[in-house]
């Protein structure tokens, strides 16, 4: 058990000396660290909870998407039925679409038509058999179209996708440091701003759909005789933005140019009047659709419409043939700064929830780290004199080795780029704890073999043989722990499963190869007579 | 240099004589602590029934509780809980749940904020959905629940049958032990006491293994011991170990609970229960002495000799 050969002695010193030096980027400064190459900036990010920042977690509405793909759904059944002449207007039930063919129509021609808008899942090179659309014959000549389920997850995935785009645009524009946007599970984002201490400000930029579009407004009743509970069916009753709330507005439910078709959005100031207001520009496909539009209604009022509320409601007075405009309404330099921010980085394509925040003011993670840091030393410092006064040299050796440990769990979690949190420290304390254990556990059967009656090296010898075994035991019992928790976890179990599951390992490593060699080394040199323990 | 020797090296303490209080007692307690569990409840935070916790501090001095609370409770945001934290300054505020889901949270928020103005700084802020705290809560007793499951697993194999029941009661033992402490000092239950209990369930799997690891050595040694004894010895010889080890857990322990500050606080006084006073107890006098009652051992071929 206790030779070791020169190269295997040279081994495990290299490797642990590897292992720690990966850790040593996290004693400087981050800006001293970006200077170095790329592989040696490796190092802990520190979780929100350590060093204060905002976190949100939001969520996209998975019903909101459905009601859109249903909706859509809705105007293709439209278009097929009238390019075919199957039938009469499409209606919608719950989540499905439903269509009655009209009369002398042969309905095995009107379902044939209707299959085709199904499309097999994962496009044309999908193996898995799944199609977008349920089309079932309800007989009678009635045609019901569902959205099947994965196709709607499907949706709520590339919906995501996108809204992260459209989040980090507008963070980035916005000019706020290092956010961190990643996707959690199939419907979820997790933002998270270090540093920052009010979320309301990321709020705000990330509650807005920014769905912009332009639309005429139903002149046909005027808006204040216009009955909440029957508003003509292609148009819908909507009310001002801000200031302006109690103003309704009756406008057409028909886009005529959406947001969708910005290719840029600025703030500025009218050349008359010196308000603040919000200049756009439109591609192509937007810049001819609003020419066209712009040249037939010359002279009746159009509504721009934000998020369902109407900005302005101007009067076109020329064909506007250019491709760009203005939105004035009731703007301050800022809202028009935001408004312009939003436009630029397009709109959410579905509307997202808070559903979980948390702020931690930098103060209170400054005061958690150093305390945390203070008392930490202090117990390992008790604990360090208390393995001495107990094992002497032998506690010394241990002491060494539990230091080298902690450094190769701070140099792996390094490595990993791992965040570290209050609950991960839990993990390392909760480690610290088993590798003092591990060493205990050796020395402990020395001391019983000695007492037995063997020579040093013998006993040094079985002490570590019949020690290994146990230490191996409960180490793969709480690794075993460890991996559970790690794909259980949400969060902070997590962190916590990380550092646990890193500990164990170095432990481990440790306990069979560091300190073996530092007890075989001591005892090459010195050829002991008796073992000081 | 003379060595501090905390246990005497040759002791020979009758544990096993204990078993007919120590399970008693155990088990009473366990009944204490789940009656207490159902009937005193947890502290649940806020990450596990959702709501609003704020932790804020007055930049003017002492915090006027009575009056802060005057000005929050005419919100109309539901019961607004105020208690002192850390410093005179400090003070953490608690809105439950708002009906009307996730966004009624966020406008609480909003006029507690606009009540509170400028006068306080914001420490901490948190605000946790209604969905979320139910999936935290599923997640977290689902993942203790399988750890504890795959654990039983592993032990099976590794050992025999008993020990892994043994174990695996052992560490029920604990958790339910440690709730019922929380439920008497009303400790705030969050995300972290999840991982304080985790930890528990380490340290004690741990201490577990270092004496069932001792006890099947022995059993392959002493052939003709009754199990009582050779348990008593298998005890006694890892002794100096468990004590030797608590008492550095306990010295990193305490050094966190006084000086670790309040982040941690609820953290460390838990751990100190649970894998102190609590861990080291069911090791030598639970884990050990139920084999008996599993029956290990009893198919021991008593008629060869013992060597030692």
């Amino acid at each position: 058990m206790l030779h070791f050969s020169r190269l295997k002695a040279l081994g495990i010193i290299l490797t642990t000396l590897v292992v720690c030096a990966f850790a040593i980027p996290n004693f400087f400064p981050e800006k001293t660290v970006q200077g170095w190459p790329q592989w040696a900036q490796r190092h802990i990010v520190l979780g929100l909870d350590l060093r204060g920042g905002v976190s949100i977690l939001l969520e996209v509405d998975t019903n909101e998407v459905r009601k859109d793909k249903v909706n859509s759904l809705r105007e293709d059944v439209l278009r097929v039925a009238r390019e075919n002449r199957l039938g009469g207007a499409p209606t919608i039930r719950g989540n499905t679409v439903e269509f009655r063919v009209r009369q002398g129509v042969d309905p095995a021609l009107a379902l044939q038509k209707m299959r085709e808008l199904s499309q097999p899942m994962g496009g044309v090179l999908s193996t898995t058999g799944q199609r977008n659309l349920e089309v079932v014959d309800a007989g009678n000549g009635l045609i019901r179209l569902t959205p099947t389920e994965p196709a709607i997850v499907e949706r709520v995935r590339q919906a995501v996708d996108q809204s992260i785009q459209v989040l980090e645009r507008r963070l980035n524009f916005s000019g706020t440091v290092e956010p961190s946007i990643q996707r959690q599970g199939i419907d979820r984002i997790l933002v998270q701003v270090p540093g920052l201490s009010d979320p309301q400000q990321i709020l705000e930029i990330l509650n807005k759909t920014a769905k912009l579009e332009f639309r005429l407004l139903d002149m046909s009743i005027p808006p204040e005789q216009v009955d909440p509970n029957n508003v003509p069916p292609d148009s819908e009753l909507l009310s001002g933005a801000d200031a302006d709330k109690a103003q309704k507005y009756l406008v057409e439910k028909r886009v005529l140019v959406s947001g969708a078709d910005l290719t840029d959005a600025q703030p500025g100031f009218d050349s008359r009047t010196s308000e603040p207001i919000v200049s756009f520009r439109f591609n192509n496909n937007g810049a001819r659709r609003f020419a066209q539009v712009t040249t037939e209604n010359v002279g009746k009022p159009f509504a721009i419409v934000l998020d369902n509320e109407v900005l302005s409601a101007p009067v076109i007075r020329e064909p506007i043939l250019q491709g760009s405009g203005q939105i004035s309404g009731s703007f301050t330099v800022e809202s028009a700064t935001k408004l312009a921010v939003l436009l630029r980085a397009g709109a959410l394509p579905a509307k997202l929830t808070v559903i979980e925040q948390r702020v931690v003011g930098a103060g209170l993670g400054q005061d958690s780290i150093e305390k945390g840091t203070k008392a930490s030393y202090l117990g390992a410092a008790l604990v360090v004199i208390f393995m001495f006064v107990t094992y002497g040299l032998f506690g010394l050796f241990a002491n060494i080795a539990v230091l080298f440990n902690v450094a190769m769990i701070f140099g792996i979690l390094s490595l990993l780029n791992a965040t570290l949190t209050l609950p991960g420290i839990a993990g390392v304390v909760l480690t610290v704890g088993i590798a003092v254990d591990s060493n205990v556990l050796i020395y402990e059967r020395i001391r019983e073999e000695v007492r037995a009656g063997r020579t040093p090296i013998m006993a040094i010898d079985a002490g570590f043989a019949r020690a290994l075994a146990t230490i191996m035991d409960s180490n793969i019992t709480t690794f075993i722990a460890a991996a559970v928790l790690f794909y259980i976890g949400t969060g902070p179990v997590r962190g916590f499963a990380v550092t646990l599951g890193i500990g164990i390992v170095t432990t481990v490593f440790t306990a069979f190869t560091l300190t073996r060699l530092i007890v075989a080394m001591w005892v090459r040199w010195w050829r002991p007579k008796t073992v000081p323990i | 240099m003379r060595l501090l020797r905390i246990v005497p090296d040759d002791t020979k303490f009758d544990f096993m004589r204990f078993r007919r209080i120590s399970f008693p007692v155990s088990a009473l307690l366990s009944i204490l602590a789940i009656t207490l569990y159902f009937v005193h409840g947890l502290n649940f935070g806020i990450d596990f029934v959702g709501g609003t916790l704020m932790e804020v501090q007055n930049k003017a001095g002492p915090a006027d509780l009575a009056k802060m609370r005057s000005t929050l409770g005419g919100l109309g945001v539901g019961e607004v809980q105020l208690q002192q934290f850390g410093g005179p300054s400090d003070v953490l505020i608690r809105l439950a749940q708002q009906p009307g889901g996730e966004n009624a949270q966020q406008a609480a928020v909003e006029k507690v904020r606009a009540a509170l103005g400028d006068t306080v700084e914001y420490r901490r802020l948190e605000v946790v959905g209604p969905r979320v705290s139910t999936e935290f809560l599923t997640s977290g007793t689902l993942g203790l629940m399988l750890a504890i499951i795959a654990i039983l697993i592993y032990l099976w194999f590794r050992f025999e049958w008993q020990f892994a029941l043994g174990a695996m009661i052992a560490n029920v033992h604990d958790l339910v032990l440690t709730i019922g402490f929380m439920s008497v000092t009303q400790i705030d239950f969050d995300l972290t006491s999840i991982a304080a209990l985790l930890t528990i369930l380490g340290y004690s799997l741990n201490d577990t293994i270092v004496i069932y690891d001792r006890i099947r050595e022995m059993l392959r040694r002493y052939k003709r011991l009754s199990m009582a004894d050779l348990l008593n010895i298998s005890v006694n010889a890892t002794l100096s170990r468990s004590i030797i080890t608590h008492v550095t857990v306990t010295l990193a322990l305490l050094a966190l609970l006084t000086f670790g500050g309040q982040a941690i606080h609820s953290f460390t006084a838990t751990m100190m229960f649970g894998v102190v006073l609590v861990g080291t107890y069911t090791s030598v006098f639970i884990a050990a002495p139920i084999l008996i009652y599993l029956g290990v051992g009893t198919s021991r071929d008593t008629g060869q000799k013992d060597e030692g």
